[in-house]
């Protein structure tokens, strides 16, 4: 999936307490510049929603956030390179990047 | 007619309660930001439907609320809240050095004159200070780094600024309170800070009378009275008469000192409130008896109130900001619980009614009264 400049659609898919924030459904899509990573899309999430900042990665040092993972294609990206390139299904958009948060708490 | 706005935190969200004059029907509107823990909402005292609120959750952190329309609804404003300078270390639990850490806005102070500005009190403790209403957050530096700062550890729920006072006939003077760092004042608009704990005695600390190192709760001001302060410290109410420069104990016939809230009457000074607690291995009432305690002496002298309060099998807390007081001709006294009770007196602590008795455990309690 691409934009009309060719630029990769991702679709990211966010946990209840985040759409409420950001009032969005289950799912936004967003235009992704090459290359597309956690960070770069990350960059494109906070940029259309600000509201988001310091939610999901910390405002200065941009590490996630200890009780969200990254999960895509069955795999947990949430340890690896923030600058590693996202699997190819993310980028065509058979698959969605899911940010999830922990199941724990009370 | 007046009303008034009761603006409760709860560890699952944040709700509205509003009355008429008469306070006996109420209304409750919520729960928003359902689901998160809301630490503290408050109104600004010269614009009522100006409203902010700190959420906080430990999986999406921080989220600063804004409402312009007395809470009917809510935008998120900036939730950066980034140390100024050298982050520098406190002490862990353990004696260790540890990094400052950002963590979340246990209170929020509206100015007294411009609704937006904003105050707020963090954890790990810092003050921060808002000039548009909530946009953006500049840190008042010179308390972290005051020489003390290395020594400040935390309380057991964290290292909290949870107290921030605004003295009306000064604007140049600010009281915060920390713990378990103690109380503080600022004579030039939080450019510096001096330790405001002589008189204070803390058997649970190596120097019991030490500079810092106080586990103060609370602290109340009467806005007529700026130089009065009055504590609720971990053990031991306390009273200052010189702005906090030197305090006296006055628990007298209290059945126990601990406790958590401590608030003053609207139109007499020298009436003031407190909830015993246990013990700080026992955070509930003795006897399971929830009393509201009043002197209306100033201190020394309490009183236990209870009519309309359960007398037995009650074994709630009543968090450090969660009683206020409105300001009608007849003062209200309002106070939440662990257990999601928010209680009501219209006649100033004689008698007590639930507004609502199944809300999540309350956290904050703030009082708007309204023209």
């Amino acid at each position: 999936m691409t934009n009309a400049n060719s630029a990769p659609i991702v679709r990211v898919e966010l946990p209840h307490h985040l759409r409420t924030l950001a009032g969005t459904g289950i799912e936004v899509e967003l235009t992704v510049p090459a290359p597309v990573t956690l960070s770069t899309v990350l960059d494109a999430l906070e940029s259309r929603y600000p509201m988001l900042r310091g939610t999901i990665r910390d405002h200065v040092t941009l590490k996630r956030r200890p009780f969200l993972r990254f999960f895509a294609c069955q795999q947990d990206l949430s340890h690896d390179s923030p600058d590693a390139p996202l699997p190819a299904a993310i980028l065509s958009g058979a698959e969605p990047l899911i940010i999830l948060g922990a199941i724990a708490g009370g | 007619m007046s009303s008034v706005r009761v603006l409760v935190g709860t560890h699952k969200g944040a709700f509205v309660l509003t009355s008429d004059g008469k306070r006996k029907d109420w209304k409750v509107s919520g729960p928003f930001f359902a689901g998160i823990d809301v630490y503290h909402v408050k109104g600004s005292p010269v614009d009522p439907n100006r409203i902010y609120a700190s959420q906080t959750s430990s999986w999406f952190g921080q989220v600063l609320q804004r409402s312009n329309d007395g809470g009917h609804t809510w935008e998120p404003v900036s939730n950066k809240f980034a140390y100024e300078g050298e982050t520098g270390t406190h002490q862990w639990y353990d004696g260790t050095p540890h990094p400052w850490e950002f963590k979340r806005v246990w209170h929020l102070e509206p100015s007294l004159t411009d609704p937006d500005t904003v105050y707020a009190g963090i954890e790990d403790a810092a003050i921060f200070r808002s000039a548009d209403g909530g946009q953006s957050w500049v840190e008042l530096p010179g308390l972290r780094h005051h020489g003390t700062g290395p020594h400040w550890q935390p309380g057991a729920g964290g290292m909290c600024l949870h107290s921030i006072i605004l003295d009306p006939s000064n604007s140049n003077r600010v009281f915060i309170a920390i713990s378990a760092a103690g109380a503080f004042r600022t004579d030039d608009a939080g450019a510096t800070w001096k330790p405001i704990n002589r008189g204070l005695r803390s058997q649970y600390i190596p120097d019991p009378e030490a500079e810092v190192g106080h586990c103060v709760h609370h602290i109340a001001m009467h806005p007529d009275r700026p130089g009065i302060l009055f504590m609720q410290k971990h053990w031991d109410v306390m009273r200052s008469d010189d702005a906090g420069d030197s305090w006296h104990e006055i628990s007298g016939n209290l059945p126990t000192d601990f406790g958590f809230v401590i608030d003053i009457h609207a139109h007499e000074p020298e009436t003031i409130y407190v909830v015993p607690i246990k013990s700080d291995s026992e955070h509930y009432p003795l006897d399971g008896s929830l009393r509201v305690y009043r002197s209306r002496t100033g201190g020394n002298e309490w009183e236990p109130l209870t009519a309309g309060l359960p007398q037995q099998n009650c074994y709630v807390n009543v968090l450090r900001d969660a009683m206020a007081v409105d300001s009608l001709d007849q003062c209200g006294i309002y106070f939440g619980t662990t257990g999601g009770q928010v209680y009501a007196s219209a006649d100033a602590g004689d008698t007590w009614t639930p507004i609502v008795r199944d809300l999540p455990s309350v956290l904050s309690v703030e009082v708007q009264t309204l023209p």
